[in-house]
């Protein structure tokens, strides 16, 4: 069951990949988004055996890589981690597989971007499902390609590839990371298996690296390591660059990939080596700081953006720096569970907003829109229960998952805990204003978009709609449903030692007894972004324009996305380019190239005209050299030949 | 004043020279170069009979014959050369004389 669940995706992804031209484009819909469905089935039936009745176990496919002390074999590691993030891939997945049917149904390659989404799925199943680090760095990689690929899929417009590449070169950076983090995982411990390497771990306290003269507590470094591969993945801050420009790729990869699976990878891989990090007080630090200054810059940026879908990539952003924060704080349950929640209100959103484009004719600028309610009804409604989930409203999704994660923030003993709390709160109030000013500006007020586009406004097909509806459902009772299960009280047997939570980590005990104000502020904050919003752009449509422009420097701040892009661009980008083009010029151009290929040739060349110069074709010429030979072979006989 | 073998080779030297002139000096015709030639293997034939009287060797003289033979010969060949030449090329202009240019 398990390997179906793994190899179905790629069973897809290449019948449509290699053959989609023989089949065509409805066999391969129909095919991938079957084999989609058919996992995603066997998934929920493998989390009630995993999860809920508690038969863990681990499947060996084939030996991998046998080289001496280094093994590494290809198992499918299913235990209650692994079956949540079964369950949110390949649900998310086979949604987006049929969406796409409806929404890419104008587009002339289908079938590779069936294909594309299929080898996603497999790459990000590889990875949840990993029993070792070195197939977890497969599927890191290959979600990385995917992502790539998907990204760039209207390989025609410019903007799409710069995106790829950029979301291609800096996830290389946090990569970079994982790769030491697991090479120093091998140095220190001699192997990549996971239940080797938490058995190893304890023993390893208070150790140090010797390196440059300098002793590294071992399992920090190892840990600041792997959560750098977990920033890049997961679009923590500094590392968070290419998420907002990923956008570039069609609607439903940003709600797949961009918003419920890739992205949660690092905080998967953070939740998964629990049992590592619980051990570095540091790194956990690092964690908390890193999530709860991408909660809130991601949320401040949000706030100003026009783009619809942008607004929603720096909402995600700002969630997963909720989840970081959460696992910081040695929560991990409640990360996983914001995890679950967020994939299904985000995929909602993001498959909400592709449904608004779709019906206003690829316009994603919320400047142009407006007044869409009456003509888009259905996708108002998803688009609200979306937003409500991902603001907290009580019961809904996001009210479990992200309230458990602001109390677990003021309750942690956590050095940084009251910075986290004091952000995440703030974030809270500014996620529901930017979630409200995007629902107020894209369909409510007065119309902006122009009456031809208005006329061909239409609510989106069934095979659109029912993906919706659906995850609307997700985000409506998967928060109440589960959160007994994930945080509450049935948790020590629902995890079932899938997550490992050090002595004296008693965290999801203590969220139960912070003060009745920390568990009312999310509420609040919630509460206050909406009316704010509502202010700003129902009640008084002219005051975040006066606004604007009494804090200009803080609007053009905001709007630039604090200038990180621009800051890259001056330290690493414009000082690359020069590098390159003094190597380029310089040293190949003038020095190999000048001194080698180039060099000699032009050398022969001069040689060569010199000697054929001397060919005058005038007969004289050639008889006065014969005579200058003959006088002074005669001239040399007679002196020195003679001896 | 006797005539010795001294003034035979001033002779033959300054005719030797003359040739070598002819040939370099002239960018008129291709049949002064031929008489250049000659008038250097003529230089030679003095030289030879002069050496040959001087010593009292015959082998000189009889070298000096089958100079003569040679001479005319190629003097034959040369001409029957130019004859051709100018008939393709309509020209025996020593300046016009170069399409081995390099």
């Amino acid at each position: 069951m398990f390997e179906a669940i793994v190899f179905l995706p790629l069973a897809g992804c290449l019948i449509a990949g290699l053959f989609g031209r023989q089949i065509g484009v409805g066999a391969s819909q129909i095919i991938t988004s079957g084999f989609l469905v058919l996992s995603a089935i066997l998934s929920w039936v493998a989390f009630v055996s995993v999860a809920l009745q508690g038969n863990a176990e681990t499947v060996q496919v084939l030996t991998w890589i046998d080289s001496g002390s280094f093994e590494a074999d290809w198992r499918l590691r299913v235990d209650t981690l692994t079956a949540v993030m079964l369950v949110v891939v390949t649900s998310v997945s086979s949604l987006v597989h049929i969406y796409s049917i409806g929404y890419m149904s104008h587009d002339p390659h289908q079938q590779r971007f069936f294909a594309y989404l299929s080898l996603f799925t497999f790459a990000m199943l590889m990875l949840v499902t990993s029993d070792n680090l070195i197939q977890l760095f497969f599927g890191w990689e290959g979600v990385g390609l995917a992502s790539y690929l998907l990204i760039g899929f209207w390989y025609k417009k410019p903007s799409a590839n710069a995106a790829a590449i950029k979301a291609f070169v800096v996830n290389r950076v946090g990569d970079f990371g994982l790769i030491l983090g697991i090479s120093a995982i091998y140095l220190t411990i001699g192997s990549v298996d996971y239940d080797t390497i938490f058995a190893a771990i304890p023993g390893l306290v208070g150790q140090n690296f010797h390196f440059l003269g300098t002793d590294f507590p071992i399992i920090t470094t190892i840990c600041l390591l792997l959560f750098m591969g977990a920033m890049g993945k997961s679009a923590q801050f500094l590392l968070h660059t290419w998420l907002p420009d990923a956008m570039e790729g069609p609607t439903p990869v940003s709600a797949l990939i961009h918003a419920a699976t890739m992205v949660t990878a690092g905080v998967f891989l953070v939740c998964r080596m629990s049992p590592i990090f619980e051990f570095s007080q540091d790194a956990l630090l690092v964690v908390t700081v890193v999530g709860a200054t991408t909660a809130f810059f991601a949320a401040t940026v949000g706030l100003v953006q026009n783009d619809i879908k942008r607004v929603i990539a720096y909402s995600t952003c700002s969630q997963l720096g909720y989840m970081f924060a959460a696992a910081g704080v040695g929560a991990y349950e409640a990360a996983m569970f914001h995890l679950f929640t967020h994939a299904f209100f985000k995929a909602l959103l993001f498959l909400g907003s592709g449904s608004v484009i779709h019906a206003m004719s690829d316009e994603q600028d919320m400047r142009n829109m407006g007044g869409l309610f009456k003509l888009i009804p259905v996708t108002w409604v998803m688009m609200l229960i979306g937003t409500i989930a991902l603001t907290g409203f009580p019961l809904t999704a996001g009210y479990f998952s992200k309230d458990a994660i602001i109390e677990a923030a003021y309750a942690a003993h956590s050095p940084a805990h009251m910075y986290a709390f004091t952000l995440l709160v703030v974030a809270a109030l500014f996620t529901s204003f930017y979630s409200w000013r995007l629902i107020f500006l894209t369909f409510h007020g007065e119309s902006r978009a122009s009456n031809e586009v208005l006329s061909h406004a239409h609510e989106s097909p069934p095979s659109m709609m029912i993906p919706l509806v659906l995850l609307a459902v997700g985000a409506l009772g998967a928060g109440a449903v589960f959160a007994n299960l994930f945080i509450g009280h049935a948790e020590t047997e629902f995890w079932a030692g899938a997550i490992f939570n050090a002595d004296g980590n008693n965290i999801l005990e203590e969220v139960h007894h912070v003060p009745a104000w920390v568990k009312f502020s999310p509420m609040v904050m919630m509460a206050l972004g909406f009316v704010t919003a509502w202010f700003f752009y129902i009640k008084s449509p002219e005051t975040p324009k006066t606004l604007a422009k009494d804090q200009d420097m803080l609007y053009k701040f905001l709007l630039n996305k604090w200038y990180i892009d621009e800051l890259y661009d001056f330290i690493f980008v414009k000082p690359a380019l020069w590098i390159g083009r003094l190597f380029w010029k310089e040293g190949d151009g003038r020095i190999i190239d000048g001194f080698g290929p180039n060099g000699i040739a032009a050398r022969v060349l001069d040689v060569t005209r010199g000697l054929g110069r001397l060919q005058t074709g005038f007969v004289y010429h050639y008889a006065f050299a014969m005579l200058l030979g003959i006088a002074a072979l005669t001239t040399y006989f007679m002196f020195a030949g003679a001896h | 004043m006797e005539i010795g073998l001294a003034h035979y080779l001033t002779v033959a030297a300054i005719l030797f020279t003359l040739g070598i002139f002819g040939i370099f000096l002239n960018r008129k015709n291709v049949i002064i170069i031929l008489m250049s030639i000659e008038l250097m293997l003529l230089a030679v034939n003095i030289n030879l009979v002069a050496f040959s009287t001087h010593l009292g060797d015959l082998t000189g003289q009889i070298f000096a014959l089958l100079v003569l033979t040679v001479a005319a010969a190629e003097a034959a060949i040369g001409l029957a050369i130019l004859v051709v030449y100018f008939r393709n090329r309509g020209s025996i202009a020593v300046e016009d004389i170069n399409l081995m240019k390099g």
